[in-house]
């Protein structure tokens, strides 16, 4: 590394740059894994020093490199240059290399610049622009908008030829681009806050929206895979999208999941409580749950249908805490309801446990998922969710007290006890909480229908029931 | 009548012109708005503004001039005797709207349709007049689509032609009889000789333009139609044998198909049972087979059943894939391109990227993973230096291994 060429580019997105110093480089011989490339302003290589011009013999590069690479140096990926390098070295000994789609690194690049293409083409799509009236008298356009590459000023010419005739401006958290009819200027990054917040023309587009769309026919995956949600933020007519699914829904039959989600609500504030409704605890805990059905303390409210909040009697001397809700949960507004919750359901009454004795909730409220098609597959919740969710956890044990919790799998242990513990190592024995209760940690009931074999399947749900059982006599030893 | 607002009117006629299907903006001449008054520009391949939660992308300004119409076509939504609210525009509205949307960049451009009102003449008239004005006063180079009127004059319709990027004529229904009984003011032999004219004005404004720089352009985006599906009884096998006549005779851009769907206030002889959405999808897959993979018409109606409608749950070239065994499996490293596009799972481009790899290296079943979406789907129709699918494409159960999964696996089996 001590003879490391360093090569130090303008900006994020200096193709010149790259281009320049590439040139110069791969002439010179130099191999790609003795340059360091970085962007001024990023964290320096301190044992790299400045390329220098070196001469050599030229050589041809054939004209798709040049546009693929014109593309990849957008990309986000900090590997970005040294890939185009590896790339132009290949070309440097054969210049069909190219050609050669099946190429790793071929692939790679392709791949690269195809999301940078699609980064480009949805801006060029889904900027709004909002007019505003200038002191000077003159209007404006003026758009904010979020690439997920460093792609502006690559898509600003279409705008340029498109709107050659207006003023118009689009702002980006990295930099603002500015027209005036003759000249294109650059300013820096701003937030949504400085962008105006409406245009009156945009009920009429609403209105569009919404009269175009064909409630007879639904295909809302076909819509999210074209229109990511990552976008809707600053596209007037997606507020829409909400109403215009429900509605649809409506006449059709799908209206199933909505009256479903409807019940579940209704029946989770209804649910067996024994505490007189009126009283200050009662009240708390509905306060609370209202509370937490608009909670955006993390990201995944956005995605979920509905916060799934604990149920149960308040004066429960159990309480069971899951993972997060499933997809059925999720539609239902109540924790434990899926196929999870048929194996708890099950192993709760071979240990003689009435559910409706004990207070069921998850260590994180919302569900996170990731679309298949149009399934939805349960995905962990990481650290930061957990933490974010440990507040309403915490509500509700100090309003509840239990004197046993029990943490169902990994996650509801680590948010319990604040840190991280295999399963096997504290399985079946109490651990002291702060507040006095006390912790005891088994499996989750959807590692059981995680089984393949039968006889495994067997013997774990059997060591299941057991850690129920001793949770059972544990609580009846603490109450008498 | 009260006086409508705008808003209510564009409520109306919007939702008056979402049965038709085409959005497409794009295969037009290249031009922006450099060196003009105006603005606007197209660069080719269009754009999707937005989708709407029906899955359809949303790239023109969609409407109708006015809802009213003289006509009775059972089908229709907007027919003389049905029960919506009438709504009309004026030409100054139309120019006003198109030019603001595209302003925020909420659009590419217009499609205007009309119904039929005083007579076929007097409608192309004002739907002319509209894209005049937009061109000629406002120096508008966005993309407009105009739907013509069979019955206009002829001097009307190249009018169209000189303002518009598509025209279009809607033949409605894949079948004569079917058009008879359901569209009796329409007339079959009538729309094919306007879809005949217009072929030719496109033809001759090519033509001339390759002599002449100076001569306008007719119609850069050519011209299509649209046929629904599922209001008679013509089988996926009439409508894909009569879609590639259409192709073939007027040279069109593309046929769309658009899924009758249940309108409200439905006239008493359509049938009630609404023609599954897929179907719509399936035709216009095997639409693709025709224009792209090479496929003849009567191959793909090959791919049918014995009513002659394709399987719903599988695409029609994995169907004739699946019934046309004895031509795979298909060497990679080899084959021609004509039959590396018969392998079901890889597309054009796909089969373009074997072809460009494969003077470079001997394709191995790793290397045509990295060149298509699904190798899962590829491997029993392909060999590869190191792959052979034994057995694979003489198994009966073949469909089930490559068929897309229906339904979720039972997960609750205790």
């Amino acid at each position: 590394m001590i003879d490391a060429h360093r090569v130090t580019l303008a900006s994020e997105d200096d193709f010149d740059g790259w281009r320049d110093a590439a040139r110069d480089l791969a002439e010179a011989g130099v191999p790609p894994d003795a340059i360091v490339w970085r962007v001024d302003g990023s964290e320096d290589d301190l044992f790299a020093k400045e390329a220098r011009q070196p001469t050599g013999a030229s050589f041809p590069v054939p004209r798709p490199f040049i546009d693929l690479a014109k593309s990849v140096v957008c990309h986000t990926d900090p590997e970005r240059f040294a890939l185009l390098y590896a790339m132009l070295w290949k070309l440097r000994s054969n210049r069909h290399a190219m050609e050669d789609r099946a190429d790793p690194l071929v692939d790679r690049l392709e791949n690269l610049a195809k999301e940078v293409r699609r980064d480009v083409h949805k801006m060029h799509a889904f900027v709004r622009f909002r007019v505003v009236e200038q002191p000077d008298g003159m209007t404006r356009f003026i758009a904010f908008f979020e690439p997920d590459h460093h792609i502006v000023r690559h898509a600003a010419g279409f705008f340029v030829r498109r709107f050659t005739n207006m003023r118009w401006s689009i702002l980006t958290p990295e930099l603002s681009i500015h027209w005036d009819g003759e000249t294109l200027s650059e300013g820096p990054g701003t937030t949504r806050a400085e962008a105006p917040g409406g245009d009156p023309l945009e009920a009429m587009w609403t209105t569009y929206y919404a009269s175009i769309f064909n409630p007879a026919r639904l295909k809302v995956g076909a819509m999210l895979k074209e229109m990511p949600k990552k976008y809707w933020r600053n596209m007037p007519e997606t507020s829409l999208v909400q109403p215009l699914i429900a509605s649809a829904r409506n006449r059709e039959l799908e209206m199933i999941d909505r009256a479903a989600a409807k019940e579940g609500l209704r029946e989770a504030l209804e649910a067996e409580r024994r505490i007189e409704p009126g009283g200050n605890l009662r009240k708390s805990w509905e306060a609370l749950f209202k509370e937490a059905r608009g909670c955006t303390r993390c990201d995944l409210y956005k995605r979920a249908n509905q916060t799934v909040f604990g149920e149960g009697p308040l004066d429960a001397s159990i309480m069971f805490v899951g993972e997060q809700p499933g997809d059925q949960e999720d539609v239902a507004g109540r924790p434990f309801v899926g196929p999870a919750g048929q194996v708890f359901d099950e192993a709760l009454e071979r240990a003689g446990i009435p559910r409706s004795e004990v207070y069921v909730t998850n260590a994180v409220k919302h569900f996170k998922f990731e679309q298949r098609g149009k399934k939805r597959i349960h995905s962990k919740p990481n650290a930061g969710e957990i933490e974010a969710c440990r507040w309403w956890i915490d509500q509700e044990r100090s309003l509840i007290r239990p004197p046993v919790t029990v943490a169902l799998g990994a996650t509801a242990a680590r948010s319990i006890l604040d840190k991280v513990v295999t399963i096997s190592r504290v399985r079946g024995s109490p651990i002291a909480l702060p507040d006095g209760g006390e912790c005891w940690v088994t499996v989750h009931p959807s590692f059981l229908l995680r089984i393949p074999e039968p006889d495994r399947k067997r013997e774990e749900r059997a060591k299941f029931v057991d850690d129920l059982k001793r949770v059972r006599d544990r609580a009846a030893e603490l109450a008498s | 009548m009260a006086q409508l607002d705008l808003q209510s009117k564009l409520a109306i006629l919007a939702d008056a012109a979402k049965y038709d299907a085409s959005c497409a903006s794009s295969g037009s001449s290249r031009r922006d708005s450099r060196g003009g008054k105006g603005l606007g520009s197209t660069e080719g391949m269009g754009i999707c503004h937005a989708y709407a939660p029906d899955g359809r992308c949303i790239s023109l300004l969609k409407i109708l001039l006015t809802n009213s119409c003289i006509f009775d076509c059972a089908y229709c939504i907007n027919r003389k005797s049905s029960n919506v609210r009438r709504a009309r525009f004026t030409i100054e509205e139309v120019v006003r709207l198109t030019l603001e949307f595209y302003k925020r960049n909420y659009i590419e451009g217009l499609f205007l349709s009309s119904g039929i009102i005083r007579s076929s003449n007097y409608t192309m008239e004002q739907l002319v007049e509209v894209a005049r004005s937009l061109r000629e006063e406002h120096d508008f180079r966005g993309y407009i689509h105009l739907k013509t009127i069979p019955d206009a004059d002829p001097e009307l319709l190249s009018q169209a032609g000189l303002f518009a990027d598509r025209v279009s004529i809607n033949i409605e229904l894949p079948t004569e009889s079917g058009l008879q009984r359901l569209a009796p003011e329409k007339d079959g032999g009538r729309i094919e000789s306007a879809m005949r004219d217009t072929r030719a004005a496109i033809d001759d404004g090519a033509d001339a333009k390759s002599k002449y720089k100076s001569a306008p352009l007719y119609a850069p985006a050519g011209q299509s139609t649209q046929m629904i599906v599922g209001a008679d009884t013509a089988s996926d096998g009439d409508i894909i044998v009569r879609a590639s006549a259409l192709y073939d005779r007027f040279r069109l851009r593309r046929v769309y198909y658009s899924a009758f769907s249940p309108i409200p206030d439905a006239s008493a002889v359509l049938p009630l049972k609404r023609p599954p959405l897929m179907r719509e999808h399936r035709l216009y897959q095997s639409d693709w087979l025709m224009r792209f993979y090479g496929f003849k018409p009567a191959e793909v109606a090959g791919a049918a059943d014995a009513s002659g409608m394709l399987p719903l749950d599988i695409d029609p070239k994995l169907a004739w894939a699946l019934k046309f065994r004895e031509s795979f499996p298909v060497d990679v490293n080899r084959a021609p391109k004509e039959q590396l596009l018969r392998v079901p799972g890889l597309g054009t481009k796909a089969v373009d990227r074997i072809l460009s790899s494969r003077r470079w290296r001997n394709l191995r079943l790793a290397d045509v993973a990295r060149l298509t979406l699904s190798i899962a789907k590829v491997r029993p129709f392909i060999t590869t230096a190191d792959w052979i699918p034994t057995l694979m494409t003489d198994r009966a159960d073949l469909k089930a291994l490559v068929a897309p999964r229906q339904q979720q696996l039972e997960l609750f089996a205790a």
